[in-house]
């Protein structure tokens, strides 16, 4: 038998496309369960105060109604902690906000009651007859004029060493003595990262200790930990199912009143409870990247050195837990200043909690770091790619040690050839084309090539396939696919006879799925279980022939229903004798970071190209080419990975362009609360976007090579965009996202 | 969404009976701007007469004029060959709005009477004139960006969303409505109001009262014609503000006829019939259609978030004028 083709590399379907195509994947709110019951949330109407009084009789009395749950007669579970008890104790499991707790209002359409009933129909009509008397209070919802209110958030203030805390390097705000300097102010507005999928729990008590949750989560074991703990139920006895999830860009990493009270109602009814949030819901209760406002100062040199860069932020987090991302982590490493400062504050207003969101933190301060070195090299006069080259780092200037790998330089080189930056002209406006002004720009990104442990399980089955198990979750990015990959090459088996099976909490142990860390993390457990396999396999094969006792793993291949021995045409060991031999057990292996890669900073690295039109008379903005470069190891499949980038790419478009979520402040409700009021790009807002990876090995940070793609695909999109339109018009957008008015 | 009656009746006059005699009861066409205003809380009918089983689907010509039925769907005028050969600008603006989704359900009647997109009007526990009068204007010194800038009151400062509108203002359509005092033919620039002390109230229709057809007059605009439709992305969404432009040119480049009208200005489609003047006689060029510009924009005023629209307008009727003079 000829060895199977290298999966590895290969830009190999998904493993799951047929589902999703067809239908027939199901998602958290598709599961139909015997008896099952439908809750509605109602949300209160006002931003801040007391709940004086809330009458639910109607709402009890209409038909069909199960319960209707308040803090007034919700049970408490025996684990929760109350809300606000530490906001500086940020959750990076569970929620920090808990639902019918108290009669605390802390942000507009805050879940005060659920509402049970036999459809969701009826659920939705009695919602309506919920009625809540409050006693407001002053509200704070707006950013700016609370930006005195600033906080540094209390786990800088225990820690100096800590991402959030005041770095310093050379001299504190050196750039204002700087010859050539620069000081501007950046605003992003808050994001939403509404995916397709709306957010949706199945809650089913199988029995008074067992709990059973068909969840969108981006975890299905941190959701199993957190709702364990709240129960005072031992892990094993709660099961979280999130088989397929349908884009979540961070808002399902960690879990949600929502899903509290879906657990609450399947207690309260005794029957399993269905909860699927409404799109406007989407705003309101499940986290957003949050309003920020950032100010750089920098200043230069003539012939374009950078001598001194600080970089402020202030971001907006909620009253009962202090959110830190890091906005500023970019600015620490990515150009060589010898002088830099950063400060993180914080402003808690009377809203819902933010969580990362795509490229969380450094797609917002990428904005403002890469806006600057566009003004930077204009003030210079010089290209802005030479000004990024004149100050390129060839180790990381805030560890002071070597990059475990670095192709950035060829990914300018590539996107720069692409792109067409040869036409680019230094003087703003002058290339057009008709009505359209034409202009080029670019932004770069960067993100940790993070890795943790995970464990992996495999089986032989008697067909001969090979059945992989993960706890982990696939939110898009094709980990399934990547899995079966990295399975096939190892095994030497083709994909179809692998079976990897992910999203349920029961698998072998995985992280959440986050930080573009799912690849670096689980891809090498995959690849050692299914190592550990194989020599389990012949251990099993060398009880019933010798000549396995003596082979190496290597030489062991897998024929249609038995296992050969190369070099050994008589060896045989049929696949339903090993069967029988395992017993049913699968073989689980955990794999962690060697602990090598502390001596090196190991990041991914992106950098962006865009070409804009900006029609004259009406402001509009078309992005005409977009080519996304990256330096993200080794890339396991071409076209999941591709794919991911230009869903990023796409996502920056957003960002830059049109995502805005409006608060009014008189009464801290969003005024944007459908998607008919907040664009996110269709089709025609995206151009084929070209994507372009170094596909390099790192290393250090795995036995693969691979250091993630997911946030580098966004981080610095925006500024790419920004930075055209700058060069097309001459206007410089320093508060997103640029729409016609800001041009006109 | 509210508990309702929901009927289907096969003859005019039982729907408009149907609806005339119950004050809680509303007829629904394509249903996509009505249910979703149900959804919220917005409008409650208690009945919904449904009158897709009437016989308004027709396109046909008559009298110099083309008469759309009322439940002719957006998607089926605008792809319609004697629509696009005699009034492509209608054709235009018909395709700027909404998504293909949305236009293969929506219907002309349907169109017309789309309510407001202000997003206090949306929003039942927002103070909104319009939704429940005397709570007051929650836009008017709330986020008002989408807002008007003419013929707006204290009262409510919304505008019309439709684009379909916009070019039947521009175009002398006819609205013909039958209702329990029988037809009438409504000019369309008297079909949509201006707020003034009474925003609840979008049109002149009575209740009761059935669009029937729309009538569009033969006219010379055949040839160059734009809709020129401003918006925050691509396609699939309403117009931060929109403009008809309708040019009938002589040989040597003098303008004989014009036609203009705005879109997400005002409470109602808003004709620019002074502007057009202005045009009249002139030549077709960028200096005169800069000069209607000015004209048109005699009036306007603004509000703390759409300031813009006092630029965005007469850029968008100049870039409207020379893409309908080039065509
Ligand atoms: C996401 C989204 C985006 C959109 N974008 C745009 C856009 O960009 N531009 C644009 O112009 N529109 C847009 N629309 C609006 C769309 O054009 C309207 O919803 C549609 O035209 C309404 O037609 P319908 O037949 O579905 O009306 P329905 O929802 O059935 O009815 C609307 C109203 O008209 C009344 N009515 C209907 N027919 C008659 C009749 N014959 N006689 C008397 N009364 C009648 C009903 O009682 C109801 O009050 C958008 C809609 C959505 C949902
Ligand atoms: S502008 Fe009109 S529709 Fe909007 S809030 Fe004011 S009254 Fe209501």
């Amino acid at each position: 038998m000829n060895a199977p083709e290298k999966k590895i590399g290969a830009p190999m379907n998904r493993v799951d496309g047929r589902q999703k195509v067809t239908g027939a994947a199901k998602y958290s709110a598709e599961y139909e369960l015997p008896n099952m019951a439908y809750a509605v949330l109602v949300g209160s109407t006002v931003t801040k105060g007391r709940l004086s009084s809330i009458d639910t009789k109607d709402a009890e009395r209409a038909p069909g109604v199960l319960a209707v749950i308040t803090h007034l007669n919700a049970p408490k579970a025996p684990g929760v902690k109350p809300t606000g008890k530490d906001p500086s104790q940020p959750q990076t499991v569970g929620s920090a906000l808990q639902v019918f707790m108290d009669d605390k209002i802390r942000f507009n359409d805050q879940p005060i009651a659920v509402v049970v009933a036999n459809t969701l129909e009826r659920a939705r009509f009695a919602a309506r007859l919920v009625r809540a008397q409050y006693a407001k209070e002053k509200h704070q919802t707006n950013l700016e004029a609370n930006k005195a209110n600033a906080f540094l958030p209390t786990q800088a203030k225990k820690n100096p060493k800590s991402p959030a805390a005041d770095y310093q390097r050379g001299e504190v705000d050196a750039y204002k003595t700087g010859a050539l300097k620069l000081e501007a102010e950046y605003v992003i507005p808050t994001e939403v990262h509404h995916p397709m999928e709306l957010q949706a729990i199945t809650a089913h008590w199988e029995a008074p200790d067992r709990l059973t949750l068909y969840d969108k989560t981006q975890g299905t074991m941190a959701t199993r930990r957190d709702f364990a703990r709240q129960w005072g139920l031992p892990e094993e006895n709660v099961k979280v199912i999130a088989t397929y999830v349908g884009g979540a860009f961070g808002n399902a990493l960690h879990s949600w009143p929502h899903e509290s009270a879906a657990i609450i109602a399947a207690k309260v009814v005794n029957r399993p409870v269905k909860l699927m949030l409404t799109r406007e819901q989407m705003f309101t209760m499940v986290g957003y990247r949050p309003h920020t406002w950032q100010k750089i100062g920098m200043s230069a040199t003539a012939d374009g050195k950078i001598t001194a860069i600080t970089h402020e932020s202030i971001g907006q987090t909620s009253t009962y837990e202090e959110f830190v991302e890091a906005t500023l982590g970019q600015t620490k490493m990515m150009y060589q200043s010898p002088n830099l400062t950063t400060r993180y504050r914080l402003a808690a207003l009377d809203v819902g909690s933010p969580i990362w969101m795509r490229g969380p933190g450094e797609a917002t301060g990428a904005f403002a770091l890469e806006s600057a070195m566009d003004e930077m090299a204009f003030l210079l006069n010089i290209d802005p790619m030479e000004f990024r080259l004149r100050n390129y780092t060839d180790q990381d200037p805030e560890k002071n040690r070597p990059w475990s790998s670095k192709f950035l330089k060829e990914c300018y080189q590539a996107g720069a050839q692409r792109v067409g930056w040869n036409k680019r002209q230094l003087k703003p406006g002058s290339l057009r084309d008709g009505e359209w002004f034409i202009g080029y720009g670019m932004g770069v990104g960067t993100f940790g090539a993070h890795r943790g442990s995970s464990k992996a399980s495999a089986q032989l089955l008697p067909d001969g396939t090979v059945l992989l198990q993960s706890a982990v979750t696939d939110i898009g990015p094709g980990t399934g696919t990547a899995m079966t990959q990295i399975a096939a090459d190892t095994l030497g088996l083709p994909p179809e006879k692998i079976r990897f099976e992910w999203g349920n909490s029961d698998f072998a142990q995985a992280p959440t799925q986050g930080g573009s860390a799912i690849v670096n993390t689980v891809g090498p457990a995959v690849q050692e279980v299914c190592m550990a396999l194989k020599d389990k396999l012949r251990e099993l094969a060398a009880t019933s022939n010798g000549a396995f006792a003596t082979a190496k793993k290597e030489d062991v291949s897998f024929a249609d229903n038995h296992l050969t021995l190369a070099g050994n045409s008589t060896a045989r060991a049929t696949y339903a004798d090993l069967v029988r031999q395992a017993g049913g057990k699968a073989v689980t292996v955990e794999s962690k970071p060697s602990g090598e890669g502390q001596k090196f900073s190991m990041y991914s690295f992106s950098v962006h190209f865009a070409e804009v039109r900006v029609h004259e008379l009406t402001g509009e903005v078309r992005v005409s080419k977009l080519i996304s470069c990256a330096d993200a190891g080794t890339i396991i499949n071409e076209k999941t990975a591709g794919n991911q980038m230009k869903g990023g790419a796409v996502g920056g478009i957003g960002m830059a362009l049109m995502e805005h979520a409006i608060i009014d402040d008189r009464f801290g409700r969003y005024v944007t609360k459908d998607l008919a009021d907040y664009h996110v790009p269709v089709h025609a807002d995206s151009p084929a976007i070209e994507v372009f990876f170094v596909n390099q090995p790192d290393p250090y940070v795995n036995q693969l090579g691979t250091k993630g793609i997911g946030e580098i695909a966004t981080i610095g999109v925006a500024p790419a965009i920004a930075n055209a339109v700058f060069n097309a018009t001459g206007k410089r957008v320093r508060e997103l996202p640029i729409t016609p008015d800001k041009l006109v | 969404m509210n508990q309702f009656q929901y009927v289907r009746p096969t003859k005019p006059q039982a729907a408009i009976d149907a609806v005339a005699k119950d004050a809680n009861a509303r007829f629904i066409a394509g249903g996509t701007n009505l249910v979703d205003l149900m959804k919220r809380g917005v409008m409650t009918p208690q009945k919904l007469v449904d009158i897709n089983r009437l016989d308004f689907r027709k396109i046909e010509r008559q009298n110099n004029a083309l008469r759309i039925g009322a439940l002719a769907l957006n998607s089926t005028v605008a792809d319609d060959k004697q629509v696009r050969e005699r009034q492509p600008l209608l054709a235009l603006a018909l395709n700027a709005g909404a998504s293909p989704q949305l236009r293969n359900m929506a219907t002309v009647g349907g169109n017309m009477l789309q309510r407001t997109r202000c997003a206090y009007f949306y929003d039942v526990t927002m103070p909104c004139n319009k939704r429940q009068p005397g709570t007051g204007c929650g836009a008017l010194e709330g986020v008002n960006r989408m807002h008007a800038i003419f013929g707006f009151s204290d009262k409510c400062i919304a505008v019309h969303p439709s684009d379909m509108s916009v070019a039947l203002v521009a175009l002398d359509a006819t609205v013909q409505v039958s209702g329990p005092k029988g037809n009438r033919s409504i000019p369309f620039a008297d079909f949509h109001r201006l707020p003034g002390d009474t925003p609840e109230k979008d049109t002149n229709l009575e209740p009761g009262e059935l669009i029937t057809a729309v009538d569009v007059p033969d006219n010379p605009f055949t040839k160059h014609v734009h809709y020129q439709k401003v918006r925050e992305r691509a396609s699939y969404a309403f117009a931060l503000l929109s403009v008809a432009a309708a040019l009938d040119i002589d040989n040597g480049g003098t303008i004989k006829a014009a036609r203009l009208a705005m879109g997400g200005v005002a409470h109602k489609p808003w004709r620019l019939t002074a502007a057009e003047q202005v045009l009249v006689g002139k030549p077709a060029t960028e200096e005169s259609f800069r000069q209607a510009a000015t004209v048109a924009m005699q009036g306007a005023k603004a509000f703390k978030y759409n300031e813009y629209k006092l630029r965005l307008g007469p850029n968008a009727i100049v870039q409207a004028l020379k893409t309908a003079a080039a065509a």
